[in-house]
């Protein structure tokens, strides 16, 4: 392993304190040194929005609090879950009065600690509604869609949901508004090598030489299936055709993320979107907001996910809406 | 009918956390055969904190094991904080008004913790989990308990159907959790949280007995 690392075990510490020495405009600390608040949250008279989940993905979690996204976030140790406490810490730094809206990945480990931090809240008197994130076409057909896992499409659940609270929508409507950014969403990943957790030392799985495992998951989950790499024209062909066939996006307007899983060139993203806009052209489906770049990643894992929103007038509004973080900034200042 | 009082049982929680601490590079290395390998840190971090909480005076065994279940929920993350901190939250609620544990309220205490993992975890028999520790330890333990043995031979029958419960998971094939990645490739490993909870089982059951 070779890394710009201290202590293995002690990553998610150092890298909580350069991330708010990096960046003291957006990110406060808390008591909980596993819980970040954006600069400014809670923002009285507006709904709280949170998320979290384990370390390794960044900029995801933490590097989309900012104002117009998340208020306050949890982070877990590397690929685990934040505890039961840090999401209940999470839920009262982000509380403004008006209740909090939990938006995060459908994981066995997240939805446990969410589910028993809502229970503690309850019992303040905070009430905190929840929105799971299912985009990943690839881990459960579709008649078992609760059973996917979430992946980059909680970015943009993240940006609509948190659009709608700056609406000062009450929590309801923001839980309604957040549930259909889901709904509209889809996403597979692509494999290209495994990821080695800093902890362990040596990656826990492995991908063959020379091949790729189409539908991997953002912890080297397994896909639906292990070939020999093509071609980026074949990758993206491959990668939208399981999203097409999920949802009918045909005619419509839509966003589109590319993300990078960590090790892929930027170069790489951006020879893999010609494609897809390509296959969107040709399916004429009108790309209105595009995103390209590492915005959800899994450490050192080589590969890439494409993740498609379908739009109406009030996606598109909310997704247009400003927004001022590290993995993400759109429009003016907010 | 035999009993122990919660005060003279407080101390066991001390000994559950000590040989969660103690064993911790052994759970590493078997989660680390088919997991991600940090078992071991995990737990042993969350124990060793409540032992710190739980300090040199140690309170009764139901505020024993509401502390440890506290502690778990605000130490551990992944699926193992949650899990066992409701296994302890809830065994310490079923114990609630009480001053002793005897043969029945231990089995009612048990039947709490085992149906907070599973309403929580969603995991079966034969998932290869801590469940297929606890099922088996549990209906053992019934079943002695409902032929009229005393407290101290359903406690032996529950530290015996544990082991045998742990020993079995080296068969199963992993079907919930991060290890059912390797589907077949997870058989012929003990599943580390099914390590952990024998240990834990296997602690309170001597330590009760110590007192019979």
């Amino acid at each position: 392993m070779n890394r710009v690392v201290n202590n293995p075990e002690e990553v998610v510490e150092d890298a909580v304190t350069g991330l708010l020495a990096a960046h003291p405009d957006l990110l406060a600390a808390t008591d909980n040194p596993r819980v970040i608040r954006a600069v400014g949250a809670p923002k009285s008279g507006k709904v709280g929005i949170v998320t979290g989940g384990g370390s390794g993905h960044e900029p995801a979690f933490v590097g989309y609090v900012g104002p117009g996204l998340i208020d306050a976030v949890a982070l877990g140790e590397v690929f685990a879950s934040p505890s039961a406490r840090s999401f209940h810490h999470a839920f009262k730094a982000a509380d403004g009065g008006h209740g909090v809206a939990c938006l995060y990945g459908n994981y066995a480990g997240d939805n446990m600690n969410v589910k028993m931090a809502v229970k503690l809240a309850e019992r303040e008197g905070l009430v905190v509604k929840t929105v799971v994130a299912n985009d990943d076409v690839a881990s459960a057909p579709a008649e078992e869609a609760s059973k996917r896992r979430g992946v980059a499409g909680e970015i943009l659940t993240w940006k609509v949901g948190a659009a709608r609270a700056d609406e000062r929508a009450d929590l309801d409507a923001v839980i309604v508004s957040a549930q259909k950014a889901i709904d509209a969403t889809r996403s597979i990943g692509i494999g290209l090598s495994a990821c080695t957790i800093p902890a362990a030392g040596k990656p826990n799985f492995t991908i063959k030489e020379g091949h790729m495992e189409v539908g991997i998951g953002h912890h080297g989950e397994p896909g639906v299936a292990v070939v020999p790499t093509r071609s980026a024209r074949d990758m993206a062909a491959l990668m939208m055709d399981a999203i097409l066939a999920d949802l009918p996006f045909a005619g419509e307007d839509v966003a589109v993320l590319v993300s990078g899983l960590g090790a892929t060139p930027l170069m790489e993203l951006y020879i893999l979107y010609g494609h897809v806009a390509e296959i969107l052209a040709a399916h004429h489906i009108a790309p209105r907001h595009r995103f390209v770049g590492n915005y959800f990643t899994s450490l050192d894992m080589m590969g890439v996910s494409v993740t498609l929103m379908r739009l109406d007038a009030e996606l598109d509004r909310l997704i247009s809406a400003p927004a001022r973080s590290i993995g993400l900034t759109i429009g003016g200042k907010s | 009918m035999d009993s122990v009082s919660l005060k003279d049982a407080g101390p066991i929680v001390a000994d559950m956390a000590a040989v969660i601490v103690e064993h911790a590079a052994y759970l590493s290395e078997i989660d680390g055969a088919i997991g991600d390998g940090d078992h071991g840190i995990n737990m042993s971090k969350g124990f060793r904190r409540a032992g710190e909480r739980l300090g040199p005076h140690p309170p009764d065994l139901a505020q024993g094991f509401a502390t440890l279940g506290e502690t778990l929920l605000d130490e551990i993350g992944g699926s193992t904080g949650p899990l066992y901190g409701s296994f302890f939250l809830d065994m310490a609620a079923s114990l609630k008004g009480r001053d002793a544990i005897d043969r029945d309220s231990f089995g009612a205490m048990l039947h709490a913790g085992v149906a907070a993992v599973i309403d929580l975890g969603g995991a079966k028999t034969g998932d290869k989990t801590l469940v297929d520790v606890l099922a088996p330890a549990v209906a053992t333990y019934d079943e002695a308990a409902a032929k009229g043995e005393p407290f101290h031979t359903c406690l032996e029958a529950l530290d015996r159907a544990s082991e045998a419960g742990l020993e079995a998971t080296r068969d199963m094939v992993a079907r919930i959790g991060r290890a059912s990645r390797l589907g077949e490739r997870s058989r012929g490993h003990l599943d580390a949280g099914a390590a952990s909870c024998r240990m834990l089982l296997g602690a309170l059951s001597r330590g009760l007995r110590r007192h019979l």
